[in-house]
């Protein structure tokens, strides 16, 4: 459709709907991974990683993270959002990093909250 | 314009407190004394500039009589004998370039050839900035000032112009906040003087990377990119309609998320 469309009328490879449908792709939102950084006492901080797909071994995931960055973390069971990776540190940039390299979450998919 | 309404109102602000009736009446009788001045003399001044604010139609043609009567004035003045010449003669456009001052910086000064579309497209754009920017289309920015921040005591950090910043993005100091605790993962409330003290430790760099995220995802319109939006809730849901282009779209409702429990564990759990 959209080839024909800019064959037709365009010379330039200018897709008017390819923002869209990218839109469209992204927007179920719950396909959306969000890390999350908390403040603790003192200069320490947890980070959370939510909304990894239900498929993954959350276990297998945490132990490789655990192993990359050197930290402690858990699974933690949340009765409305199901599981939850902690971890301890401020690792946001790592994770998502991680996650993206390892082929977990497309880039565009992962939402890093806090400061 | 929503700077204005502000200072106006600081000002009148500092004019009551010291509660000087003389100089209130002064300061009355000045500003309203300025602006009469201040209008007859834009007045004057463009009668005898010709103005050229009345729309983009009128712009062109107001251009042109300028043009002519620069060209009688100044050949009056310098030699009356040309008038003639000029007039009969095409090529008086040079004169004219000459004549007016601000405009003898044209390409096709000097030359006989006829106008090229991006300079004309060029020198309307330079007329409309210098006469009236806002038809210009030039994007004025909407600059926001820095959040100020305090530490009060260690634990807690306190947002002082917070109220400050809500009012220039239009936007509820409600949802602003709502927004602001769910991305710093933290737990906070307004105090007595509008002021938002939030549980943490968090820089003013901090504040402005949020506020940031929140205009582009609340404030800010996809299409046209301006900051003059609506936030109207419908049926549980939020949507933003833009008050230049009138474009609207959803928006994501503010979730909290996930929040690990930080701090001491009571005996229960």
């Amino acid at each position: 459709m959209s080839e024909l469309e800019v064959d037709v009328q365009i010379p330039t490879a200018f897709d008017p709907f390819a923002e869209a449908n990218a839109d469209d792709s992204g927007a179920g939102s719950k396909e959306y991974v969000h890390i999350r950084i908390q403040q603790r006492n003192g200069r320490k901080s947890l980070t959370t990683v939510q909304g990894l797909k239900k498929e993954y071994s959350y276990n297998k995931i945490l132990k490789d993270l655990k192993k990359e960055f050197c930290c402690n973390g858990t699974v933690v069971q949340d009765p409305e959002l199901g599981q939850v990776i902690q971890l301890q540190g401020d690792q946001r940039k790592n994770v998502s990093t991680f996650l993206v390299q390892a082929g977990i979450v497309k880039k565009e998919h992962i939402k890093i909250h806090g400061f | 314009m929503a700077d204005d309404v502000p200072n106006d109102v600081k000002e009148d602000v500092a004019d009551i407190a010291p509660f000087d009736p003389t100089k209130k009446k002064k300061k009355k009788k000045v500003v309203i004394q300025d602006p009469a001045d201040d209008s007859v003399e834009k007045v004057t001044e463009q009668t005898e500039n010709l103005s050229v604010s009345d729309g983009l139609e009128s712009t062109f043609s107001g251009l042109k009589k300028k043009k002519k009567k620069a060209v009688d004035t100044s050949s009056l003045n310098e030699e009356s004998g040309e008038v003639g010449e000029d007039l009969d003669d095409h090529a008086g456009v040079d004169e004219e370039g000459e004549g007016t001052v601000p405009q003898s910086r044209f390409p096709w000064e000097g030359s006989d050839r006829d106008y090229e579309y991006e300079e004309l497209l060029g020198r309307v754009f330079n007329i409309l900035r210098e006469n009236n920017p806002e038809l210009a289309g030039d994007r004025r920015r909407t600059v926001m000032r820095p959040p100020q921040v305090l530490r009060e005591g260690t634990k807690k950090t306190v947002f002082v112009n917070f109220m400050d910043l809500c009012k220039t993005m239009h936007r509820q100091p409600d949802h602003v906040m709502a927004f602001l605790l769910a991305e710093l993962g933290t737990s906070g409330s307004l105090d007595g003087q509008q002021r938002l003290v939030v549980k943490g430790r968090f820089a003013p760099k901090n504040f402005e990377g949020i506020l940031r995220r929140y205009i582009n995802e609340y404030v800010i319109c996809i299409g046209c990119k301006s900051p003059d939006t609506i936030l109207s809730k419908e049926n549980r849901l939020f949507f933003l309609r833009c008050e230049k282009c009138g474009s609207g779209r959803s928006v994501a409702p503010i979730k909290a998320g996930f929040v690990a429990r930080v701090g001491r564990r009571t005996a229960g759990t």
